[in-house]
This record gives C-alpha cells, sequence and structure tokens, in this order.
C-alpha cells in the first residue's frame, strides 16, 4: 500500500512543513555523519600509517586468499546444504509415516539449535584439526534444514488441481513430482533458496570464532600485526575495508534473487504460486525454529 | 549426566544471561525497527534514504564483523566505559531491527490498498485511517514474522560468547575446555537451554497472535 492513500495530496502550508522536517532531518542526518567522521579524524583513524599497509601487492594476496577461502566455504557449504534439504525436504513428504517423523525431528532440531553452538560442537568433537569441516559440516546442517522447509512450502504451494490431475492421468508419484509439481515450484523457490545462500554466505564468517582463516580473520589478523600508529590501532580501517567486501558480495547475490524474481514474474507462463511460509523468504537469518511462521502469513485476504 | 548438576551455577548464569540478553536487544530492535520502518515510508526523502541505508547496510553486514566493528569502533569513537554486555545488546539490536523494520514494512504493505480508500472515503483523518483500519490488520501480518526473528535473535546471542559475554555459548566453550567432561553431553544441556528459550518465546507470539487474531 502506498503511504498516498492515507492522506489528501497536500495543500500549500503542508508542503511547506514536509520542506522544513526534510531539510531538518538532512541537516540533522548529515551532522550525525560529520560527527561519527569528525570523531574518526580526532581519534587519528585516517591517519596514513593505518591504510598504507593496502597499498602493498602482498597485503592484496592475503586479503584474496581469505576472500577465496570464504568463497571456497560458501561454495561447499551451499551445494551440501541444497543437496540435504532436498533429501530432508523429500523425506518429509514422504508416504511413510516413520521417514515422515524422523526427518521433522531432523529438521526441527538443526532449526532450533544455534550454529555457533553447533560449530563450537563439531571443532571440539570430531575435526579438532580441521576447522573448515566443523564449519562447513555446521552450516550444512543448519541450512540444509532451512533449505527443506522452503522446497517443502514450494512443493505444497503448487495447488491440489495440478497433483489431481496428474494423477487422475495415471502417473505415479515420482512422475508427479518430477514433470508436474517440482518444476512449478522450482519458479517459486528460486528467490527463497537464494537468500538463504545469502544467509550462508553471511555465517561463513562465524569461522572466525573457531579460527578458521576465512576471510574475517584475515581481517583480524591483519590490523592485529598492523604497527599502531600514534597508539591508535589498525582496528577501524579493517572493519571499513572488511566490511565493504561483505556487504558487496552479499549485495550481488541478493541482486541475483531480486533478478530471478522480477524474471519469473514476468514470465509468459505466468506468476508463480504464492508461498506459504513468507518467513523464510523475507525476515530470516534464521528461520523460526518452531514453525511459528507458517501460520497467519497467507490469511489476509481483506 | 553429572555435568549439569556439577555446574549448575553455570549453567544457571548462562541461561540467565543469554535470556537476559535476549530480552534486552528484543526490545531496543523492536523500538529502532519500528522507527526505521516509519522513517521508510515517510513523506520525508532524507528519512527514507536513512532507512534505506539503515537496512541495507546492517542485512548485509556479517553479525560477527558487526561486533567487531561495534566493540572495537565504539571505544574508538569516545564511548568508552561501556561493558562487553551493552555492547552485545547495542549490536544484536541494531542488527535485528534491520529485520523487524522489514516485517513490519511488508505488514503494512500487505494490507490491501483498498482498505485505506474504503476508510478515507467514508470521512475518516489520517490518524483514524491509520489507528482503527490499517495498523490493526498490519500488526496481524507481522506479528508471526517479528516472533521468529526473536528466536533467531535468541540463537544469534551465542556469537556474543566470542565477545566475553556470558551465556550459553561462553559456558559451552569453557566447559569444553575443562576436560573430563562429555563434549556431547555438555552439547545436550545447552540444547535443552536454547530450545526452552526458543519454545516460551514462540509460545509467546503464539498467544499473542490468538489475542490478536479475528474470526473472519
Amino acid at each position: 500500500m502506498s503511504a498516498n492513500v492515507l492522506y489528501d495530496a497536500p495543500g500549500p502550508r503542508a508542503r511547506a512543513r514536509n520542506r522544513l522536517y526534510g531539510a531538518l532531518s538532512t541537516v540533522a542526518i548529515l551532522g550525525l555523519v560529520a560527527f561519527v567522521v569528525y570523531r574518526l579524524d580526532d581519534t587519528g583513524q585516517f591517519q596514513p600509517g593505518l591504510w598504507d599497509d593496502y597499498e602493498y601487492t602482498d597485503t592484496h594476496r592475503r586479503i584474496v586468499d581469505g576472500l577465496l577461502t570464504t568463497l571456497k566455504t560458501f561454495a561447499i557449504a551451499a551445494v551440501l546444504s541444497v543437496a540435504l534439504g532436498a533429501v530432508l525436504a523429500s523425506a518429509r513428504l514422504s508416504d511413510h509415516r516413520p521417514v515422515r517423523w524422523v526427518a521433522t525431528v531432523v529438521v526441527e532440531f538443526f532449526r532450533a539449535m544455534p550454529l555457533v553452538i553447533m560449530i563450537f560442537l563439531l571443532f571440539a568433537g570430531v575435526f579438532t584439526s580441521d576447522p573448515m569441516w566443523a564449519l562447513v559440516l555446521g552450516l550444512t546442517l543448519y541450512n540444509g534444514s532451512v533449505q527443506a522447509e522452503i522446497f517443502r512450502s514450494g512443493i505444497n504451494a503448487v495447488p491440489r488441481g495440478q497433483s489431481e490431475a496428474a494423477y487422475a492421468l495415471g502417473l505415479r508419484k515420482t512422475q508427479v513430482m518430477s514433470s508436474v509439481l517440482i518444476p512449478q515450484a522450482v519458479r517459486t523457490m528460486l528467490p527463497s533458496i537464494i537468500s538463504q545462500l545469502v544467509v550462508t554466505l553471511k555465517d561463513t564468517s562465524l569461522g572466525f570464532i573457531i579460527l578458521y582463516e576465512e576471510l574475517l580473520f584475515v581481517g583480524k589478523a591483519f590490523a592485529e600485526q598492523t604497527k599502531p600508529v600514534n597508539g591508535v590501532y589498525a582496528f577501524i580501517p579493517m572493519v571499513i575495508v572488511f566490511g565493504s567486501i561483505y556487504i558487496v558480495l552479499c549485495l550481488a547475490l541478493s541482486s541475483v534473487a531480486t533478478w530471478v524474481e522480477r524474471r519469473t514474474q514476468r514470465s509468459r507462463k505466468g506468476a508463480p504460486p504464492a508461498m506459504a511460509m513468507v518467513g523464510a523468504a523475507v525476515t530470516t537469518d534464521a528461520a523460526a525454529g518452531v514453525d511459528g511462521a507458517s501460520g497467519a502469513d497467507g490469511s489476509h485476504t481483506g | 549426566m553429572n555435568v549439569l548438576s556439577d555446574h549448575f551455577a553455570e549453567f544457571r548464569e548462562g541461561f540467565l544471561g543469554t535470556v537476559e540478553l535476549t530480552g534486552l536487544s528484543g526490545l531496543l530492535a523492536l523500538v529502532l525497527g519500528i522507527l526505521m520502518a516509519a522513517f521508510r515510508v515517510s513523506p520525508v526523502p532524507a528519512l527514507r534514504i536513512f532507512g534505506t541505508a539503515w537496512v541495507t547496510l546492517l542485512r548485509n553486514t556479517p553479525l560477527v564483523l558487526l561486533f567487531l566493528a561495534v566493540t572495537l569502533g565504539l571505544p574508538a569513537l569516545g564511548l568508552k566505559g561501556w561493558d562487553s554486555f551493552w555492547l552485545a545488546v547495542l549490536t544484536l539490536g541494531c542488527y535485528t531491527s534491520a529485520f523487524i523494520c522489514e516485517a513490519v514494512r511488508s505488514g503494512i504493505n500487505s494490507v490491501p490498498v483498498g482498505q485505506a480508500e474504503a476508510a478515507r472515503s467514508i470521512g475518516m483523518t489520517f490518524s483514524q485511517t491509520l489507528g482503527q483500519v490499517v495498523l490493526p490488520q498490519a500488526t496481524r501480518i507481522a506479528v508471526p514474522p517479528i516472533g521468529s526473528l526473536m528466536i533467531a535473535l535468541a540463537k544469534n546471542t551465542a556469537i556474543a560468547s566470542g565477545f566475553n559475554v556470558t551465556q550459553l555459548g561462553s559456558v559451552q566453550k569453557s566447559l569444553n575446555a575443562d576436560t573430563g567432561y562429555n563434549i556431547y553431553v555438555i552439547f545436550l544441556w545447552i540444547a535443552v537451554c536454547y530450545i526452552i528459550i526458543t519454545l516460551a518465546i514462540s509460545g509467546l507470539f503464539r498467544l499473542l497472535e490468538n489475542r490478536l487474531a479475528v474470526a473472519r
């Protein structure tokens, strides 16, 4: 709903008032930004000595190494979590009750557990010398469970008539799935899957906590070994540089999601069916542990 | 099994720490999130830009990096003397507020335009339209996603264990280092604590949802 339905078109006095508010808030925001920059400058964060190191090719190589490690971890975790998600989702849609139950318990448990706690456990218990696999496995278990929920709600969002018609034609369950339901569901799910992948990418930085040498760890190590200039440590430059790298990576990946969404919406085949669980698509850093999101979303018929 | 009874004090402290951290940062996130949502729909462009920048920056930064930025950056900006607990509250609150803002905004957006148009055309004023027609419906839509965000927040508090805050994650870390206990048993008890917290939050929000629900 656009905001302008709520009030009449502003008259001359309201327009003047809006301009005043606009000017005031612009001044306030610029003042805030200026204050932050001033404090940063005042405390000596912009001294050239702190930034010089970023010009060396050696530094560039270390940053690229960290970036590649992060991307490698992300790639493995993404592939494994999508695969795990597919397996768990098909188990949850199974006709056999025990299979369904086991899958439900697994999915709900791993969604309810904080990822850090799981990574600590894997690092302390299984992969003591290999933090990468602790991180990858933790990411896979958690994101796989979330992906499973996305797949399941995507399949459930295809109108009932589709599968009923397919069964009526005499197709078997596998055929119904693979040639009727999945092709339609994929178009609904793709944006949600990609935004969950963005979460996976962001969460690779948790490797920092188990001292895995990914991008953020490189940054911290780098800031620690840069000699302090006039008693100022190089942490703020590090946060600015590495923060921008992460933001660019995540924005690039989310813009893929937006592009896919826009593309499927103006497709010749019509819009994909709306998904019930909006929660997974929009909000999550980590969707509800105990299906809170799926309830009331679809109910606003007006 | 005796890890829990041997170290009950630590577990209790960690549990209370997590609950406190979740509660306070949840409150901060709600206030900031609603404020940012108001900014993002306001007629003043500068506020809209600020809201959008806030959400884009915070949603695309890893929480660990944000923790680093706050714990190292704020002291550099002259905010000395805050202990790590309040810095963690600030970090988690700001991070979650970006998601809350989007949940609130999509709640407002999903109220059909016809509702506001109808209210306007029978002569309701701006505040009546908003207060009696749009917001009640928007709240009903926004509550379930906010509930799942709160659960996500409770789980994200575990990251604070890397930054000297006493909560369940740091209990697990210190007990893992304390040799002699089975780390899987420690994990089990920590898991039970988290499940209690997440179930409590989702129960609370289900209650709220039922209170707000209307028969159609």
